[in-house]
């Protein structure tokens, strides 16, 4: 079971939920211990609270045409087949734009006088190893600057295999952008975190749609429960979007947190309660 | 002479459309007789690199410059490569005025790009 854990926006305590769910489930000897992928490439954090082990790593990049214009004939072959627009016929020279090419390497084929070669461009590293309470965990740094995350994810979820009934936990980047959709996409089940603010339900919107759009089956986790207003639960009932836990403001833990504690650390309770989360998830996904 | 001016209406008493990659129109002009033709933007429905493609029909016209409002820095390098020449319309309010200030050496040409690059991330 793939479980991915989104939220509209940073800061709404998304990794905190991740990580306090893998960590109950893997301090439970009954149950396998998860794997836990670390989405957002372009600002990995969970590993200050699972604090892995790293013990493999691979670059990840994507091969970029290069044309030897003394054999390019500016016959416009390559521009008119890449999609993109990644290469462009322009007179007498033919450009290459790395930061719109997706490699493809369409562009390699179809020409006609041999005249492009391709170069690796590396955009970021994956690295897994293992984390607290033996909890697998992998994620995917990018390069500074590095405009494209979504090769790196879709490189992190390709080279890590699950064990048979391992649930994955996949901690996606912020926001509901490409990035995003990347990371929740062949997930079994969609876990937003939000917070019952004006702010948290414009966000969890955003968030919701993604859910309807790759028709994957969702549930919220109100964090810190208590501030603002009841806009969040009215929004979850009109949606039949089901709330699945929620988690008070406490000052004590908002500090916990902040010197890289999960809320099971915090509170023993949680242990319980983040099982009862994953078991009322397997059910729901189950019941699909 | 040829010269391309996007505008938002085909024809020639349009409003220049600020935008080269996505502006509505690429009005191709002889700034001498004032003839002109209208082509679409083949870059206005492109999900990314709008303005290379504006950039590559631009060239493919043979055309001597381009006057527009906004070019990114992708559109900028392809015509920069091609060695088109790159005006912004400033003050101007339609194609003919842009033309007539063209024509009386009034027009900025432009050195760089005069814009951040659009939404990297807009790719599947
Ligand atoms: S297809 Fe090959 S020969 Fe034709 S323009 Fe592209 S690089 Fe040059
Ligand atoms: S590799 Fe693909 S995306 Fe890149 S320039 Fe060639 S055709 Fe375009």
């Amino acid at each position: 079971m793939r479980i991915a854990v989104a939220s509209g926006k940073g800061g709404t305590g998304k990794t905190t939920i991740a990580t306090s769910l893998a960590l109950a489930l893997a301090t439970d000897a009954t149950r396998p211990s998860p794997l836990f992928l670390d989405c957002d490439v372009e600002a990995p954090n969970a590993h200050l609270f699972l604090r892995p082990t790293f013990e493999r790593r691979q670059e990840v990049g994507i091969l970029i045409p290069r044309v030897d214009e003394a054999k390019c004939t500016h016959c416009g072959k390559c521009a008119e087949v890449c999609q993109y627009h990644a290469i462009a016929v322009l007179g007498k020279k033919t450009l290459v734009f790395a930061q719109l090419c997706h490699g493809c390497g369409s562009c390699t084929l179809v020409c006609p006088e041999h005249a492009i070669s391709e170069i690796s461009d590396v955009m970021g590293v994956v690295e897994s190893g293992t984390a607290r309470a033996g909890i697998a965990f992998a994620r995917g740094v990018m390069n500074v600057g590095e405009p494209m995350a979504v090769p790196v994810i879709r490189q992190l979820k390709k080279w890590i295999t699950p064990e048979p009934n391992q649930i994955v936990i996949l901690d996606a980047p912020p926001g509901t952008s490409c990035p995003v959709v990347e990371s929740v996409r062949g997930a079994d089940f969609l876990l937003l975190v939000t917070e019952p603010t004006p702010f948290g339900l414009h966000d969890l919107r955003l968030a919701a749609q993604i859910a309807r759009e790759l028709k994957i089956p969702a549930g919220v986790v109100v964090n810190r429960d208590g501030i603002g207003n009841a806009g969040v639960d009215a929004f979850c009932a009109a949606e039949h979007l089901p709330i699945l836990m929620r988690v008070p403001f406490d000052r004590a833990i908002a500090e916990g947190i902040a010197r890289g504690q999960t809320l099971v650390d915090l509170e023993p309770e949680y242990r319980v309660r983040f099982e009862e989360l994953a078991d009322a998830i397997a059910a729901r996904v189950a019941s699909e | 002479m040829k010269i391309v001016i996007t505008t938002t209406t085909p024809n020639l008493d349009s409003e220049v459309d600020p935008r080269f990659g996505r502006g509505a129109y690429l009005l191709v002009v002889d700034p001498n007789t004032l003839e002109w033709q209208a082509h679409p933007n083949p870059g206005v429905n492109a999900s990314g690199g709008a303005g290379i493609k504006a950039a590559q029909f631009v060239v493919e016209q043979k055309v001597d410059a381009v006057i527009s409002g906004d070019f990114g820095p992708n559109a900028f390098d392809a015509l920069h490569a091609a060695n088109v020449p790159m005006y912004v319309f400033g003050a101007t309010r339609t194609a003919r005025d842009a033309i007539a200030r063209f024509n009386a050496g009034q027009l900025e040409r432009v050195g760089t790009a005069t814009r951040a690059g659009g939404h990297s991330e807009s790719k599947p």
